[in-house]
């Protein structure tokens, strides 16, 4: 387990050059980050290259990509245009990502789960009915759409919810935030969980577990359920790993400053230590994710056994 | 349905004591189940009547889709409905009708009174739980045994079933072990509290030849040493020969013949069983084809009117189209009963005689 852990980790090296050098090219390619910096209007040449010289951007991209990994070593993830490090950003918007990932995980397991297996168990009735229609229209709407119109319909309509989430956001705003966040995914789950407990009801241990004389709860919970949940849980902890990327659309519409939000601002402004740094940042920890639902998927099915 | 309306006394008692040293432990009375399928109703078990004593085996034979293993699961109560149903007849076990019982006080006997062994141990067995987990599941769940102790009686019953290391092996899963090995866990699972009736289903289809036979060893020493009953239910006449009393032959969803086990090798009353056993390689007849009986079994959404086996029977005569038989009593040449034998043939007495 240790040395597979280790193996995992070194594999992490290679990807994680490759994609931050995939996107400092990227950055690179959308534009002159100088230009940008002025707007509609068109720079003075003399204080753009200055401007060039100080930030190092007229050296070839491959030095400035190394400058830049040299700075991530120790610590350093670059500077915005506006001067506050990288780093400061990071330490803002991420409490506030982490927040609203809880929120929607937690819808996603609970709603996700709950509806998968009450329609799994039920297959062909009403509610096995409901559960695939209601997960069939949120998967086809984009999440946009779901937003604007549960934003109008709880926050501005009803009262119900905050519209927008203030400065701090507070858990109780990021309900509905989080809510639509896990909307597509919680369908997913949804569905994905109906499918393994069907399948897995028919499985001979169920059989073996009815035959033993144990209560039908005891059979779901621990014979039906803990089998059903693995190829459910991998989904989750992939999710996972998107969930703590930051939401680009849900942070616009509700106004959260998270890290999408901060990305966007980025992209906008072609801020390439921005959106680098936070790129990278993202990238270890879906990388992080994915170890661990490996890990998690060892424990839950013993039959897998990492070497 | 209440045509065989024997009076049984019933016993709310959960103590090993029959009423009567007569009374069966089992009594299945014209047992009927049918498939509720989107293509039609499958007729599985049509009118199905038998029983088993304490210490007695009884080996039900056929092939698949005989309705062996369904009516089983009737008496065990885990049919899947739907799509299955009980549509008639009684089940009687220690002396009251399991049919009209509610759900909860079948569960109950279900593990503590009667239990059953699966024919593939692998997948019956839940993958994710070690074997300890699986067996202590009983005490737990039945019995109220706290963890510490459930985990004890899971080590003793591994290691009455022969499985070296009981003490280190408990905890683990059940891919660890060998095929012979996991069905012994399985035999261990439904032995765990001492019930009175074990129904094995194909216990050792999926085991190789050499641990068959001790695996059909353990089961009937077990099965002596706490006189329960049993029920075997195989498609092999190999595995029945040495271990049953008597034997039911099934066919389209009935018996088709009833017989103390080395009679019915002798000499078979029925058709089907003489095919059945025709078609057994011999080494004295060596080199030459082996016999098949002729057609596929029937379709349950259509069997055939008449006697089920007549468009496969080589004496199938008018009569075998437009009558069904009932299931004859047999007896010698002279008239002289025989003992437990019966055969649902029309020709039944030139089968055996003639």
């Amino acid at each position: 387990m240790g040395r597979y852990v280790i193996r995992r980790l070194l594999q992490m090296i290679p990807v994680f050059i490759g994609t931050t050098f995939i996107i400092f090219t990227m950055v690179h390619a959308l534009g002159d980050p100088v230009a940008a910096l002025f707007g509609d209007k068109a720079p003075d040449p003399a204080v753009a290259a200055q401007i060039r010289q100080q930030l190092g951007l007229d050296n070839p991209l491959i030095v400035q990509y190394g400058d830049y990994m040299k700075g991530i070593f120790t610590g350093d993830l670059g500077t915005t245009f506006s001067g506050q490090p990288v780093t400061e950003l990071l330490k803002t918007a991420y409490p506030t990502t982490l927040k609203l990932t809880v929120v929607a995980f937690t819808f996603e397991v609970i709603i996700g789960i709950g509806l998968g297996v009450l329609s799994g168990m039920r297959r062909g009735h009403l509610a096995d009915t409901g559960v695939m229609v209601m997960t069939l229209i949120v998967i086809s709407i984009p999440t946009f759409v779901i937003g604007y119109v549960l934003q109008y319909l709880f926050g501005v309509k009803w009262g119900l919810a905050d519209a927008t989430v203030p400065e701090g956001a507070p858990i109780q705003s990021l309900l509905l935030p989080g809510f639509v966040l896990a909307s597509v995914s919680l369908a997913y789950v949804a569905r994905l969980t109906r499918t393994t407990i069907a399948e897995n009801s028919k499985a001979d241990y169920v059989r073996t577990a009815v035959a033993k004389g144990l209560p039908r709860r005891r059979v779901v919970t621990h014979h039906l359920l803990r089998n059903s949940l693995i190829p459910v849980i991998t989904f989750l902890g992939t999710d996972l790993g998107a969930l703590m990327g930051g939401a680009l659309v849900t942070e616009r519409i509700f106004n959260i400053h998270g890290v999408g939000y901060y990305l966007y601002q980025g992209i906008v402004h072609q801020s390439t230590s921005t959106v680098v740094g936070f790129v990278t940042v993202l990238v270890i920890v879906f990388l992080l994710a994915n170890l661990l639902v490996d890990l998690l998927y060892a424990v839950l099915d013993p039959r897998i056994r990492y070497a | 349905m209440g045509i065989h309306a024997t009076e049984v006394t019933a016993t709310t008692g959960r103590g090993r004591t029959a009423d009567s040293e007569d009374a069966p432990l089992l009594q299945v009375k014209n047992l009927q189940v049918e498939f509720r399928t989107r293509d039609g109703v499958a007729k599985a078990v049509n009118g199905v009547n038998y029983s088993v004593r304490a210490g007695e085996t009884l080996a039900i034979l056929g092939e698949s889709g005989s309705g062996k293993s369904v009516s089983s699961q009737a008496v065990m109560g885990i049919l899947d409905s739907p799509p299955g149903f009980v549509t008639g007849g009684e089940i009687v076990f220690k002396g009251q009708d399991l049919l009209k019982l509610s759900k909860e006080q079948r569960r109950k006997i279900r593990g503590t009174q009667m239990a059953m062994i699966f024919q593939d141990a692998l997948s019956s067995l839940n993958p994710v739980h070690t074997v300890g987990t699986q067996l202590g599941e009983m005490f737990r769940v039945h019995r109220g045994t706290s963890k510490s102790e459930a985990k004890k009686k899971a080590v003793e019953l591994m290691e009455r079933v022969g499985i070296p290391a009981a003490k280190e092996r408990v905890n683990q899963y059940p891919h660890q072990f060998s095929g012979g090995m996991r069905q012994r866990i399985m035999i261990a699972m439904a032995l765990a509290l001492e019930p009175d009736l074990i129904i094995a289903d194909e216990p050792t289809t999926a085991l190789d030849v050499t641990v068959q036979a001790q695996v059909m060893e353990l089961l009937a020493d077990l099965q002596a040493e706490y006189n329960m009953g049993l029920i075997l239910i195989t498609h092999d006449l190999g595995v029945v020969a040495d271990v049953a009393d008597k034997i039911a032959v099934m066919y389209a969803g009935r018996i088709v013949e009833t017989a103390p086990v080395h009679e019915l090798y002798k000499r078979p009353a029925h058709p089907y069983t003489r095919g059945l056993l025709d078609s057994i390689p011999r080494l004295d007849q060596k080199g030459q084809e082996l016999y098949a009986i002729k057609g596929l079994p029937p379709n349950l959404l259509r069997i055939p009117s008449g006697c089920a086996f007549n468009p496969r029977c080589p004496m199938a005569q008018e009569v075998c189209r437009s009558e069904v038989p009932p299931l004859h009593a047999v007896t010698e040449a002279d008239g002289t009963p025989i003992e437990g034998r019966g055969s649902a043939c029309h020709f039944w007495k030139e089968t055996i005689h003639g």
